[in-house]
């Protein structure tokens, strides 16, 4: 169990990386606390497996330090800095039997023999796999196979940190459930330093008390489901999460409003950005208030899912998504109008400060999602 | 359960089965025809029963032959096995390295049988092949011409020289498809290397093995041409295996009753070890997989 300081954290695959672009971890600089529970999200080929490889110590980063405990470890090995790691497809040892799958990351430690027995009869019983214990692991399903995976990573409970490399790819939606919810309760019980990496949304909120989100090679945000949600500090955070993800549209500003094509949205508050910069709106499809007032739209589907609608329409030639109530009213003329409190404001894709918000950045709820 | 069959389907395998006819059964017929009968020639034949056989099987000539097949395959397949693996495990995963190793592996099992043996043939020849040049300025005393020793010797190097080659090719088939996720979990394991050889490369090689030691074994234990170049089977008889005794047996003397007798039973003997190497060594791996 250990705090994990990422130190300036730069990783190239390429011998001789020049711009940023070569790189496949740009920059991460982050300390992540003893006993935390982190879910790394973000698209295939964001660098969160890299990032992961990094901290056990199966990559070894180009440039920056990884320090456990205020210890620099980036010299070291995967044995040495005593990490668990489990990987996306189940690895087992096909001519082991699960007891002896479960005990080889023991045995090569040199533990002694009663200890060893003590020690996977716990964890085969965590996993519920106590009675295929003297069988040979090759003729085992995918499901088992995975959970001896995810044995080997929790037999050792002196480890400084288990890291989780999308695991649950390969089982059964229900069996994912159950294992995720089995990951929880072995964290609260022991407490170890987990890193979890996923490209599902619900499974990184569901996992972790911080989420990461990354792209293309960087931490954009790090934060509580909720702040994730209600915050996204980079338009990407605002696609990525939420179902369907944030409308952003290019706007010009002007102090506390904004103009998009012909329409003028105001604002909660006023900002002031760079010269040239990008600036876009974002607000999220809750916030999204369809009436017979505000902006006018042409709606061209509703997509009924069953616990609300979702209406996808134009507006000023760009498209928007609205959630409505499931027996809420569409108006024949329809418009819109945005929650204030839903408005976010981004210069060259980063979230700005809007200055004299009339209520406060923290403590809000969030809606279901 | 009642199921229509369509006959008609039995014209799609004809053209196959009229060329296996021909090219495997109409002549192990004949052999067999051959085997039980007896001639003094004009192609007149008598009836032998099973004499020629019982013959066979009482001549210390044959027994040596198959000692000395049985002696020669254990030792290259000794050799072969472990060094193939031993090259395959050594043999870059990727680069440029790759193709070329591919193609220096692949360029022995290019190169025809009895040219293999001419190669050898003159390689080691004392007073211009290079081999045999070399050792003897060493001071080695080494001719494979006199000596029985040296004779094996050039055999046996020849063999794997031409084979070993076929091992490592299949084994490196069998370690790239292993998934970098086993290295990596074994690291995190903290396996040794030999546990990562032990535990993850052998038992995912283990077909590819099973299928190199079956040929391997298959082609050595019926190997004609390169000793027959190289040595001739001699000095004496200390290399004339089953298959070139036969030859002489069959084209040399005329006997075909013997020839037929002995290639019958030879035939068996390799089906019968075939079976044995495939049973023990797909048992092995499956062992209580149930």
């Amino acid at each position: 169990m250990a705090r994990i300081d990422l130190d300036h954290i730069r990783h190239s695959y390429l011998s001789s990386p020049k711009t940023d672009a070569d790189f496949a971890l740009k920059e991460v600089h982050h300390q992540w606390d003893d006993g935390g529970a982190y879910a790394l999200l973000g698209p295939s080929g964001c660098g969160k497996t890299t990032l992961l490889n990094v901290i056990s110590g199966l990559v070894h980063p180009s440039r920056g330090r990884i320090l456990f405990d205020g210890k620099d470890v980036t010299a070291l090995t995967p044995e040495q800095r005593n990490i668990a790691q489990v990987f996306q497809f189940p690895v087992i040892y096909d001519t082991m039997t699960v007891f002896d799958n479960l005990a080889f990351p023991l045995r090569n430690r040199r533990f002694a023999e009663d200890e060893v027995k003590r020690k996977v009869t716990e964890t085969l019983e965590m996993i519920d796999l106590s009675d295929l214990a003297d069988k040979k692991a090759r003729g085992l399903t995918a499901d088992q196979k995975q959970k001896i995976s995810l044995g080997r990573g929790l037999v050792r409970s002196d480890v400084n940190a288990i890291l989780f490399d999308e695991p649950l790819t390969v089982i059964d939606p229900h069996m994912k459930w159950v294992l995720r919810s089995q990951l929880k309760q072995l964290h609260k019980r022991f407490g170890h330093t987990m890193v979890y990496v996923t490209h599902d949304q619900t499974e990184a909120l569901t996992f972790a008390d911080k989420v990461m989100v990354m792209y293309e090679g960087e931490i954009v945000q790090i934060g509580t489901p909720s702040e994730l949600f209600e915050r996204p500090s980079h338009t990407f955070v605002g696609y990525f999460i939420g179902s369907p993800g944030m409308n952003v549209f290019p706007v010009a500003l002007d102090s506390d409003t904004a103009r998009l094509g012909s329409q003028t949205i105001d604002l909660p508050g006023s900002v002031t950005t760079e010269k040239g910069a990008k600036t876009e709106l974002g607000v999220r499809p809750e916030y999204v208030q369809l009436g017979r007032a505000g902006l006018p739209i042409t709606i061209h589907a509703v997509e009924d899912i069953g616990r609300h609608k979702i209406v996808r329409a134009r507006l000023e030639g760009l498209d928007l998504a609205a959630i409505v109530p499931e027996h809420g009213e569409i108006p024949a003329d329809p418009h819109i109008t945005f929650d204030p409190k839903g408005i976010n404001i981004y210069a060259n894709s980063w979230r700005q400060d809007l200055r004299g918000r009339p209520w406060t950045e923290t403590g809000t709820t969030r809606p279901g999602f | 359960m009642d199921r229509n069959w369509n006959n008609k389907a039995w014209f799609l395998v004809l053209p196959m089965l009229v060329l296996v006819a021909f090219s495997a059964i109409i002549p192990l017929m004949t052999v067999v025809n051959y085997s039980v009968q007896d001639t003094f020639g004009n192609n007149q034949f008598f009836w032998a029963g099973l004499e020629w056989f019982e013959e066979v099987l009482h001549s210390n000539r044959f027994w040596q032959a198959l000692g000395r097949n049985l002696i020669f395959s254990g030792i290259i397949l000794a050799i072969e096995v472990p060094l193939g693996i031993l090259i395959a495990l050594n043999m870059p995963k990727k680069g440029v390295g790759v193709a070329v190793c591919l193609v220096l592996m692949s360029l022995p099992l290019l190169i025809p049988w009895n040219v293999v043996g001419t190669i050898w043939q003159v390689f080691g020849r004392v007073d211009i092949g290079l081999l045999g040049y070399a050792l003897a300025s060493l001071g080695i005393d080494y001719n494979y011409v006199q000596d029985p020793f040296d004779a094996w010797v050039t055999v046996v190097l020849m063999d794997v020289w031409h084979w070993t080659s076929l091992v490592v090719l299949l084994c490196y088939a069998g370690l790239v498809s292993i998934p970098d996720a086993y290295y990596q979990a074994a690291k995190i394991d903290g396996a040794s290397r030999w546990s990562v050889f032990r535990f993850i490369q052998l038992p995912k090689m283990q077909r590819v093995l099973l299928i190199a030691v079956l040929l391997r074994f298959m082609d050595s234990f019926m190997i004609y041409t390169e000793p027959f170049v190289v040595t001739g089977g001699g000095p004496g008889n200390s290399t004339t295996f089953l298959s070139i005794d036969l030859v002489k047996i069959a084209i040399g003397q005329f006997d075909l009753g013997p020839a037929a007798a002995m290639s019958l039973i030879y035939f068996l003997i390799v089906l019968l070890m075939s079976w044995v190497f495939y049973t023990v060594m797909t048992n092995l791996g499956q062992g209580d997989q149930r």
